[in-house]
């Protein structure tokens, strides 16, 4: 508790009254300015033109610092929690189908791995599936908010890079993909790519992988929202700038890592 | 009657108070944008929901639909802001001292029954009390954990691998995801009841959370005694 006023000692100190009416009008002066400033802040950001990438570029700046962030406390070691086959949904879900169109021939379907420029190599599903295989039994998380408890075999992005001589490539900072089409494209760091979860995928459930979830060879990043999980691969290249990226195109995180 | 000037809340902490009105509204909003892509809660059993959370009316209302890049967009910026006032604001108490104000004692529990009591006008006198009441001091030592529990469920949503421990500390990631929208209905609940206690309290009370004062009434003794708790009149809210 304040003690009393001493207002008796000088004529020139103000009234309680003065005190109380000018301190009043000092305090909400500064109380609806800071709101006006507030607001109009807001309002500038959230009506802030926005980029090619469909995000006000001030909320994008805000992403990528968030990756700079996250992807420092990121570790290869951190798997995705590991479930029994027996918890594996038998009816997953289809989220999209960009880059789909039509059914694809396996037998005449190749991947693709760009090397170096005009450095190709072409490998059929069953050199790939000459590899070790592994095996993720994980909870597949997509942006959306939902996740699945899925299984997926295939080859060790890790293991499949090493096989086929590709360590130099390592050094990139980045993998992309692409559909066959080109309709639909990703773009991956590469600590997330080499994790040992992250599968080129060409099985589910136990089975060759249906149309409708990417055959014959599709990506599995449990360490990625759904998005990055690109499916029907045609195309696999490195870079160490970001390989272009379609829902990062349409507003959403380019690093959606979890 | 004369007039004197009671100091009531200290500056940092009406700093904390409005900046964390606005970044928590966004919060909510930017909440609600991706919550909308996956609009899985209601209140209900069987095939009988009694509440759907969201009715389209309201989703419409609030231009919530088909934004979900938006909201996460908005979430991710303001989330820092968000924790960083809390975090400032809750250091705050404890080096001031002002948790002592906040902080519910031993008596607090059963106290606040006579407060809620009172204020339903079903009890006439209330307990005594300091800077606030032991219902005050229940309801904002609650807010502070609620906000603890929005950031790491949060964290446990956004980062679930690299967080793992803090997503089973959750119960999981779809658990998780359960709390940190109920701790979203929490604070709905306490705007509520924050609005119509502060406007029962009226203007004195309200204005304080912007001067920093209330003005205090007293008859006119040659020696003001010092104030017993008791006979003070301190407004809730």
């Amino acid at each position: 508790m304040t003690p009393p006023p001493k207002n008796k000692k000088a004529a020139k100190t103000p009234t309680v009254e003065q005190q109380i009416r000018r301190r009043t009008l000092s305090s909400f002066s500064v109380f609806f300015f800071s709101l006006t400033i507030g607001g109009l802040l807001f309002y500038k950001l959230y009506n802030q033109p926005q980029s090619a990438d469909n995000v006000q570029p001030v909320l994008r700046k805000g992403l990528n610092a968030n990756e700079r962030i996250f992807s420092r406390l990121f570790s290869q070691k951190r798997n995705a929690r590991s479930f029994k086959k027996k918890d594996a949904v038998a009816h997953v879900r289809v989220n999209g189908g960009v880059g789909m169109d039509g059914t694809l021939d396996t037998a005449t379907w190749r991947l693709r791995i760009a090397r170096k420029p005009g450095d190709t190599l072409q490998l059929t599903l069953s050199e790939l599936m000459a590899l070790p295989k592994t095996e993720v039994v994980f909870d597949f998380k997509c942006v959306e908010g939902w996740s699945q408890v899925t299984w997926w075999g295939g080859v060790r992005f890790s293991d499949f890079m090493a096989k086929y001589g590709l360590t130099p490539q390592m050094a990139a900072r980045y993998v992309g993909m692409e559909t066959p089409d080109g309709d639909y494209y990703v773009g991956n760091d590469m600590p997330s790519m080499l994790q040992p979860q992250t599968l080129l995928c060409y099985e589910m459930n136990g089975k060759p992988l249906p149309q409708d979830q990417g055959a014959p060879l599709r990506l599995i990043i449990p360490v990625k929202y759904g998005i990055k999980h690109l499916k029907r691969i045609g195309v696999i290249f490195f870079s160490s700038e970001r390989p272009k990226d379609y829902w990062a195109e349409q507003g959403y995180d380019y690093y959606a890592g979890l | 009657m004369k007039k004197r000037i009671v100091k009531k809340h200290p500056l940092a902490i009406r700093w904390f108070h409005w900046i964390n009105f606005p970044v928590l509204t966004i919060m909510i909003w930017s909440g609600l944008l991706i919550y909308w892509a996956n609009d899985i809660y209601r209140l209900g059993w069987g095939d009988t929901t009694v509440i759907k959370f969201f009715p389209k009316s309201f989703n419409d209302a609030l231009h919530i639909p088909f934004h979900l890049s938006t909201g996460m967009a908005f979430h991710f910026f303001f989330m820092w802001f968000f924790f960083l006032n809390g975090l400032l604001y809750v250091l705050y108490t404890i080096f001031s001292g002002e948790w002592k104000y906040l902080l519910p004692n031993r008596h607090s529990f059963k106290e606040a029954w006579l407060v809620v009591l009172h204020d339903l006008h079903i009890r006439k006198t209330a307990p005594p009390q300091d800077k606030y009441n032991a219902a005050q001091r229940i309801a904002y030592t609650s807010i502070v954990v609620m906000g603890m529990g929005s950031v790491i469920t949060g964290v446990a949503i956004y980062k679930p691998i690299q967080f793992q421990w803090l997503c089973t500390l959750c119960g999981g990631y779809e658990a998780a995801r359960i709390e940190h929208f109920i701790l979203t209905l929490g604070y709905a609940v306490f705007f509520l009841v924050h609005i119509v206690q502060v406007m029962i309290a009226g203007w004195n009370n309200f204005q304080a959370m912007v001067t920093g004062f209330e003005v205090e009434k007293y008859n006119e003794p040659e020696t003001i005694p010092e104030p017993q708790p008791d006979t003070i009149e301190t407004p809730k809210a």
